[in-house]
């Protein structure tokens, strides 16, 4: 079965007088539906693969593939497209606009699509914000809510136009304990709603409640626990 | 729901409102200024061109030829380089030849009304004191066409001029130095010798002082006999039905019958670059003021731009595109250009109400207020360069913006 998601000899350098290099020839595949822990120590490349999986930076080297489509062609207006239609980012931190109430903030990215009317737009947001337990603060300014609770305003906007592919870099990171396993099941939560959820950290305890871990250092894949296989002439591979 | 960029925009601004404030007030500065100190530049010129055309003809015909006849000498040698300078006019005195015959000409052609005129100095002399004037000898029924300087006599009539073979029109402001007044008598005295005397049978106040102050007016015979020129005119005053087709037609006069035929724009051209150069200074410095102005919008959208460097990293990492971020601060920048003109509309409307209630200064009518025109050109035109304005000012931090690569934001949040 062709993969969600793949990463083809991946490699990403900073240039500069020393260039950099961030990620090293990673191949990776991933299965609709599954919930993928990256982890590994600082300046392992873990976010660097992941926003390159998630069409915010460019590969020097490699490609990646959307259910088997190349997308090294594509320019920034496409490539913002398919941000805005096909991924949801999930941040360390929130990342919410402040001006903007959590509800306006998890409308952003439908009122961007424009594929529904303001109600239609409204009541998806609602529904979002009460599945993750948020409705009450939708009126709210960022500024007013806990750390947890901005954490799941940003996962309720990641998910506004029901994206295929979550991408949570250190969701957890500036989370206490409790709040930190909450979010990582509510992430566990979308995988089983079919949707592919990539999540980085450095917590192993969490890592381990993800269907599989792929661990990196220095920008390679040293350990993946369940390698996804790709089938022939998919040009991928796995770990 | 509102657009995606204005809500931002709006965001943005409402959360630095003073910031914003002194943003709109520079550009409400600059166009209530520039309305105000427009409309009075308009009025202004507006008034003077109105009345130089009004009292004056739209084309005037002089005793005198732009290009002098071919001189014996390349006649003789036609092949060859001749060049001759300083051509005098034959003496005795010139004039229109064949006057008659071109007025006639004139009258035949549409939408076209000619007087004949001999034009001569003169010093008028009262109470043992002379008056240096232009005298305008006129046959009032033809000039009565070409003129609309009845409605501005306030004492009189030119019509007089008709029934009084010495009548004598003039300024209220040369009658007033001279201390005369209707149905009083001047004595004129030409070169020509010989003195006239002539009744006051008119008084007419232009508003334009050199008019009112050198410029007089009796019948063409008496102007005649008073010069030595019997049945001589040196000008033809001529009035058309529509002013735009004036420097055509003059054109057309000329080549016709060879004598010079100047269009207004021609005679009043000095008077018309001086509005040139007028307006260059009014609008360059009133336009100052928006440049100003758009520095302070250039000032804020930059700030936002600084500040808002994360917001504009997760709006790029949502899937916003560089052109929706430009957006964002072009709206910005747009809105506080309109928010502007808005304000500015009423300055600008205020201080010309307030400049229309001032007395005119100069004007030899005290109830005279300075005009001030109000016009939608007028309006349109400083909206327009406000909002030109706030949008360059917008642009370039709005690149900026659009530049931003929203990784590196992110990974230094991280």
């Amino acid at each position: 079965m062709t993969p969600a998601l793949q990463a083809v000899n991946l490699t990403r350098v900073l240039p500069g007088p020393v260039p950099t290099t961030l990620v090293a020839g990673v191949d990776l595949a991933f299965a609709a539906g599954s919930f993928t822990a990256i982890s590994g120590p600082s300046g392992s490349g873990k976010s660097s693969l992941l926003y390159l999986l998630g069409m915010l930076d460019h590969p020097t080297q490699g490609e990646v593939r959307l259910f088997g489509e190349p997308t090294a062609a594509l320019d920034d207006e496409q490539r913002a497209r398919l941000r805005l239609e096909r991924f949801g980012f999930v941040f360390q931190f929130h990342f919410l606009l402040p001006e903007f109430t959590v509800l306006d903030n998890v409308l952003l990215p439908m009122r961007k699509l424009g594929r529904l009317g303001t109600s239609a737009m409204r009541a998806h947001a609602m529904a979002l914000l009460d599945a993750l337990d948020m409705a009450s603060c939708a009126g709210k300014l960022p500024a007013a809510l806990s750390g947890g609770q901005r954490q799941r305003a940003a996962i309720a906007r990641a998910l506004a136009n029901d994206p295929a592919f979550i991408m949570a870099d250190e969701p957890t990171g500036a989370l206490d304990t409790r709040n930190a396993a909450a979010v990582f099941a509510i992430l566990g939560g979308l995988a089983r709603q079919g949707r592919t959820v990539i999540a980085v950290t450095h917590d192993q305890g969490l890592a381990a409640t993800a269907d599989r871990r792929v661990r990196l250092v220095d920008g390679r894949v040293v350990a993946d626990d369940a390698p996804v296989a790709v089938p022939a002439g998919g040009g991928g591979g796995t770990d | 729901m509102m657009p995606l960029p204005l809500a931002i925009a709006l965001a943005h601004l409402s959360a630095r409102k003073r910031q914003t404030l002194v943003s709109v007030l520079g550009v409400a500065l600059g166009v209530g200024v520039f309305i105000a100190v427009g409309g009075l530049m308009q009025g202004f010129q507006g008034y003077f061109r109105s009345q130089i055309i009004e009292t004056n003809p739209h084309i005037l015909m002089t005793d005198e030829i732009r290009r002098p006849a071919p001189q014996p000498l390349q006649l003789l040698h036609p092949a060859a380089a001749v060049a001759i300078s300083r051509i005098l006019p034959r003496d005795p005195v010139r004039g229109i030849s064949g006057a008659g015959a071109i007025l006639a000409a004139l009258d035949a052609m549409p939408g076209v009304a000619a007087a004949p005129t001999l034009r001569g100095q003169a010093i008028l002399r009262r109470a043992g004191r002379d008056y240096a004037v232009t005298v305008l000898g006129i046959d009032v029924a033809r000039e009565l066409r070409v003129t609309n300087l009845t409605k501005d006599m306030v004492q009189g009539s030119l019509q007089a001029l008709a029934t009084q073979p010495n009548g004598l029109v003039l300024g209220q402001a040369l009658a007033g130095k001279m201390g005369a007044s209707l149905g009083d008598t001047v004595v004129a005295a030409t070169s020509a010798g010989g003195e006239h005397g002539l009744r006051i049978v008119g008084l007419f106040n232009t508003g334009l002082e050199q008019q009112d102050q050198s410029i007089v007016y009796v019948p063409l015979a008496q102007q005649q006999s008073m010069q030595g020129r019997p049945r001589v005119v040196n000008e033809i005053h001529l009035k058309l039905a529509d002013i735009t087709r004036s420097i055509p037609t003059a054109a057309a006069i000329e080549g016709r019958f060879g004598f010079k035929t100047a269009p207004w724009e021609e005679t009043y051209a000095r008077v018309l670059s001086v509005f040139r150069l007028q307006n260059l200074v009014t609008y360059g410095a009133t336009g100052s003021i928006l440049l100003v102005a758009g520095f302070g919008i250039f000032n804020i959208i930059s700030t936002v731009v600084l500040e808002k460097a994360r917001d504009i990293a997760i709006m790029r990492s949502i899937g916003l595109a560089a052109r929706d971020i430009v957006a964002v601060f072009l709206v910005e920048g747009l809105v506080v250009g309109v928010l502007g003109v808005l304000a500015g509309s009423g300055v600008g409307f205020g201080l010309a109400t307030l400049m229309r209630q001032m007395p005119s200064p100069g004007a030899t009518d005290p109830s005279q207020r300075l005009l001030v025109v109000q016009s939608v050109p007028l309006y349109g035109l400083a909206a327009g360069l406000a909002l030109a304005t706030a949008l360059a000012a917008a642009w370039l931090p709005s690149r900026r913006a659009a530049q931003t690569d929203p990784l590196d934001v992110i990974r230094g949040a991280t």
